[in-house]
């Protein structure tokens, strides 16, 4: 039963953020909108870590298995993946890891210098 | 036989969903390799099932709708990790947000670069354009665009996936050791789905790449329509 109230705390604000997508104009998803709402909740105390929890990462620690379904329907995208096969093949190889390698080595080389130089 | 079994089951999407990822974990516990992903093993698995038993996609989607539901729910709890690090992340703020951003608009800028030296149509461009953010983001955007929807969000996976089997690699590469850089490389470069490889490595790590989902996701709504306007 624990369980099933952590999941509904959850729920809610999944709910929570399907409402703000609804009702503002901005291009960001309910889930974004949730996450964050939740994590606002927890900052400002309005809701113990040991609610939603358990629950919680339960359904972190599950989530590569979530993704099959919607991945699953990349067989339905076939011919246009094959229409443009040499961008597409660029795009997911050499721009995710360049983006990888950049974002990462920028937030490190950032965080040693802050770290060689102290304010305090 | 099996094609009319299944139109009758009710429980065969979600069933099927979990025996093909179970044997893509058992496959990447007996071989220990990175590409040996389960998500990806377990999808090879799923299509060729379906492939197999001739059954269409719409009809397992629905059956496995249950899995898919939990989406959401997850993708929420993120906030847990993201509660837990808060101070972590409060310290390196600038470095982490300044990371993210040269992320967003690496991606952007060479997407660009792409469309412009393989003259892509403007539909194709806009496409991959949101390739790195989550899938709902990047959806939109692509809609938003004048891109294909449908194609965007079988991009975004993919490169979720692939983002998923590099991680380790590409870290190594580039010399990115701190644990904070290296969640930020990931969900700055490969959303909720590099993220779940994150996690693998550590709380650190899953912390970060859950906030570089957020915070690139809402960049790139916000930038990828300059840059649709280059082309």
């Amino acid at each position: 039963m624990r369980y099933i109230i952590q999941f509904c705390r959850i729920l809610l604000f999944c709910l929570l953020g399907e409402l703000l997508h609804y009702f503002l104009p901005f291009p960001i998803p309910s889930s974004i909108y949730g996450m964050v709402l939740l994590l606002c909740a927890l900052r400002s105390n309005l809701l113990k870590p040991e609610q939603v929890r358990d629950t919680a990462l339960f359904l972190v620690g599950i989530f590569p298995f979530l993704f099959i379904p919607a991945a699953a329907g990349v067989m339905e995208v076939q011919d246009e993946l094959f229409d443009m096969l040499l961008p597409v093949f660029l795009a997911l190889f050499v721009v995710t890891a360049l983006v990888m390698a950049i974002s990462g080595y920028v937030t490190q080389y950032i965080m040693d210098r802050q770290r060689r130089t102290p304010h305090d | 036989m099996i094609k009319e079994l299944v139109a009758s089951s009710a429980v065969w999407g979600v069933l099927l969903t979990i025996s093909a990822f179970s044997l893509g974990s058992w496959l990447h516990r007996r071989l220990k390799k990175a590409w040996c992903n389960p998500l990806l093993f377990g999808c090879i698995f799923v299509v060729s099932f379906l492939s197999i038993f001739d059954i269409s996609y719409t009809e397992y989607k629905a059956s496995a709708s249950p899995v898919s539901y939990l989406l959401l729910p997850a993708t929420i709890s993120l906030a847990i990790p993201l509660y837990e690090k808060w101070e972590l992340l409060k310290r390196h703020a600038a470095a982490i947000i300044i990371g993210i951003f040269s992320g967003v608009l690496t991606s952007l800028g060479s997407i660009w670069l792409l469309a412009v030296l393989l003259k892509l149509s403007r539909q194709q461009y806009a496409t991959l354009l949101p390739k790195s953010v989550t899938t709902a983001i990047g959806m939109d955007v692509a809609a938003e665009l004048g891109g294909i929807a449908a194609l965007a969000s079988a991009l975004i996976i993919l490169t979720g996936i692939i983002g998923g089997l590099i991680a380790e690699r590409i870290c190594k590469i580039a010399h990115i050791k701190n644990a904070v850089a290296k969640g930020v490389a990931i969900g700055t470069s490969s959303h909720a789905i590099g993220t779940a490889k994150a996690i693998e490595m550590g709380e650190t790590e899953g912390a970060m790449s859950s906030l570089a989902i957020v915070v690139s996701g809402i960049l790139t709504a916000l930038l990828a329509p300059l840059f649709a306007a280059l082309l």
